[in-house]
């Protein structure tokens, strides 16, 4: 029997499509501007402790792409209705990326239903000097290349985007991601003023290589939030939850033992 | 005919080798390129071959805008206009056009043109365009916005000419507690309204709908007889008879002695435009959410950013017209029929043609082809959509 189940859900008028596996505390995962395809390895190992929940957003995949939808703070109330219905509650919210800043604006608006944050690479904030890759204006190869340390990885997902119905996807999440993130890119000015509202446990995990949002942006976030913890993984771009799957999930399983112990 | 002069203004000094290191002379191409001196010698030589122009008995002149890039030096086009709007006596002034999503405030076109039509007693073309992809790279607004900016910016600029003011306008892009221009155009109830395009088809069924000249730019001829078809087609559907005057063809005419001379001539100079300043990745010129994902994936199958091309190639698929005046004309007229239209937008400068090339160019189309077509219109294209 498969592990989770995959299918469509409605929220309000808009039917997204969302992956569910494993029995214990929810833990809803974000996904970034790239969308989410399967079901990873990771989510399989953390279905052994947690009810993974995965929803691909509004806008991307399978998902509609509703009227309303312009910005993430769009999506950040979004998520506030997705909770509600689905009535989860003591919630470890994960989001990577663009997923991450969702979660973000989510929790500051927002965190009677969190027991703990994690970010992981995420954007929504902008910090001064640090040189970052300009995805919009990357030739697919370079865009896919810059987004791993093991260039081997990269090669395969590669291979897989030259498939005809990934294509749709990939121009359908791109067009989505532009929309959200252009201008300003991938932030908004806004939200580092209440990231203090931010009072759960919260994890930053980011890769060491992360050419997207360098590993500065963990700090800067950390500096933010206050208690916050921050967890850089050496050999890995930015996308710890793909490239470094098992360390990704051990950190995650870590941060929330220490919490019970704590409590 | 009517015959425009149309300048991209570029700015033919850059080193082309760094262009090609580049791998294009847009957005990221440095600006340390650009040398002041030289740069105000081009304003002037270009001014000069456009006043030039009007001298020759050209119907108007075309001014566009682009941003950060040694294509073209026009990022604010009104600036040249407003220094043509005195010095042009008879020919018409366009702006081919304002870029409208780029702009956070657009009715500062509906004042800028206005002023324009005011300056040459309504002589005045006002062009409106989204801007290709580049610009929204360089000019930090958001592509997937990019349609739905340009229909609002265009809405309140014609109300802004149209409704007396002051009226309220809320969009979901701009909105104004007053909009209320001083001045008001020349032209009653505004300037004409010519819309430029690569040939997208929403942009094509809108211009005919709204009866606005449709201007396509750089293509093969067999491609713009295709577009002008469909706007004939798009008319007809809104119940009426389009005008061979509402579809202007964008060219490029070098004129020389004999067809040898004129393509050893122009070779380097319109291979440099198109292999250099045309130049750009997919990702600069489309990017997401700039055109529904259907049409940038045609491009990208076609991948057409990529190959370098001859003037060979140009002049065969009829994106340019290079030979002797008796060349020129035969090509122009086999072209005007194919495709229908009665308004010819004419580069006379291109590339990094020389000053004096140029004016010798205009000089011999000025007295070899517009004479010729003065009184010309397509012959038989009406047939097909009649029939």
């Amino acid at each position: 029997m498969a592990d989770h189940s995959d299918e469509m859900i409605a929220i309000g008028q808009c039917r997204i499509r969302l992956m569910r596996g494993g029995r214990g505390a929810p833990l809803v995962f974000l996904h970034g501007g790239g969308g989410i395809g399967i079901w990873l390895p990771c989510m399989a190992r953390l279905a052994k402790k947690f009810d993974v929940i995965v929803p691909e957003h509004p806008g991307f995949g399978a998902s509609d792409t509703p009227d309303w939808l312009d910005n993430i703070g769009d999506l950040a109330n979004f998520y506030l209705d997705f909770l509600e219905q689905l009535d989860l509650r003591q919630i470890h919210l994960v989001g990577s990326s663009l997923g991450g800043w969702i979660a973000a604006e989510l929790a500051v608006r927002n965190a009677t239903r969190l027991a703990s944050l994690a970010l992981v690479g995420a954007a929504g904030i902008h910090v001064n000097g640090v040189e970052q890759v300009d995805t919009f204006l990357s030739s697919e190869e370079r865009r896919i290349r810059d987004l791993f340390y093991n260039q081997e990885l990269a090669e395969a997902v590669l291979a897989g985007t030259e498939r005809p119905d990934v294509e749709d996807t990939v121009l359908k999440n791109r067009m989505i991601t532009a929309k959200l993130s252009w201008q300003p890119r991938g932030y908004d000015p806004n939200l580092r003023k209440w990231l203090h509202r931010i009072k759960v446990p919260t994890l930053l995990i980011w890769g060491a290589q992360d050419r997207l949002l360098p590993q500065d942006y963990a700090f800067a976030y950390q500096q933010l939030i206050p208690g916050s913890k921050a967890v850089v993984l050496p050999e890995c771009g930015h996308l710890p939850h793909v490239e470094k799957g098992e360390e990704f999930a051990a950190e995650l399983e870590r941060f929330v033992d220490a919490m019970k112990v704590a409590a | 005919m009517k015959f425009f002069n149309f300048h991209l203004m570029p700015y033919r000094h850059a080193d082309l080798d760094a262009i090609g290191r580049n791998g294009s002379a847009w957005v990221t191409f440095s600006n340390r390129h650009y040398n002041p001196q030289k740069g105000a010698e081009l304003y002037h030589d270009y001014l000069d071959q456009l006043e030039l122009a009007d001298e020759l008995g050209f119907d108007g002149v075309c001014l566009n805008e682009h941003h950060q890039t040694a294509y073209g030096m026009m990022p604010i086009p009104g600036v040249l206009a407003g220094a043509l709007a005195r010095s042009l006596k008879r020919a018409k002034l366009a702006i081919l056009g304002r870029a409208l999503p780029l702009l956070n405030n657009p009715l500062m076109v509906a004042e800028e043109y206005a002023i324009l039509d005011n300056l040459t007693r309504g002589r005045l073309i006002a062009g409106f365009v989204r801007g290709i992809g580049a610009e929204y790279h360089a000019m930090g607004i958001n592509p997937a916005y990019s349609q739905e900016r340009f229909a609002e910016a265009h809405d309140l600029i014609v109300r802004a000419w149209t409704e007396p003011g002051p009226f309220a306008y809320v969009g979901k892009h701009y909105q104004f507690k007053y909009v209320n221009p001083w001045p008001l155009p020349y032209q009653n109830p505004h300037p004409p309204i010519w819309i430029p395009s690569q040939g997208s088809g929403s942009t094509i069924r809108w211009a005919a709908r709204m009866r606005y000249t449709y201007c396509q730019t750089l293509s093969p001829i067999a491609a713009v007889a295709r577009f002008f078809q469909m706007y004939r087609d798009e008319a007809d559907k809104a119940g009426y008879q389009s005008s061979p005057d509402q579809l202007a063809w964008s060219n490029t005419i070098y004129v020389g002695e004999t067809d040898e001379k004129a393509v050893r001539e122009a070779r380097p100079h319109l291979e440099a435009l198109m292999n250099y300043f045309l130049k750009m990745p997919t990702e600069m010129l489309l990017p997401p959410g700039y055109t529904d994902p259907a049409s940038m994936k045609r491009v990208r199958a076609a991948k057409v950013t990529g190959k370098p091309q001859s003037i060979d190639d140009v002049i065969k698929a009829g994106v340019v017209i290079v030979g002797s005046p008796a060349t020129v004309r035969e090509k122009l007229a086999e072209y005007q029929d194919l495709a229908g239209f009665n308004t010819s937008l004419t580069k006379t400068q291109f590339g990094t043609l020389p000053h004096d090339m140029a004016r010798a160019n205009m000089t011999a189309i000025a007295e070899g082809v517009l004479p010729h077509f003065r009184d010309r219109l397509p012959q038989g294209t009406r047939r097909e959509a009649a029939e």
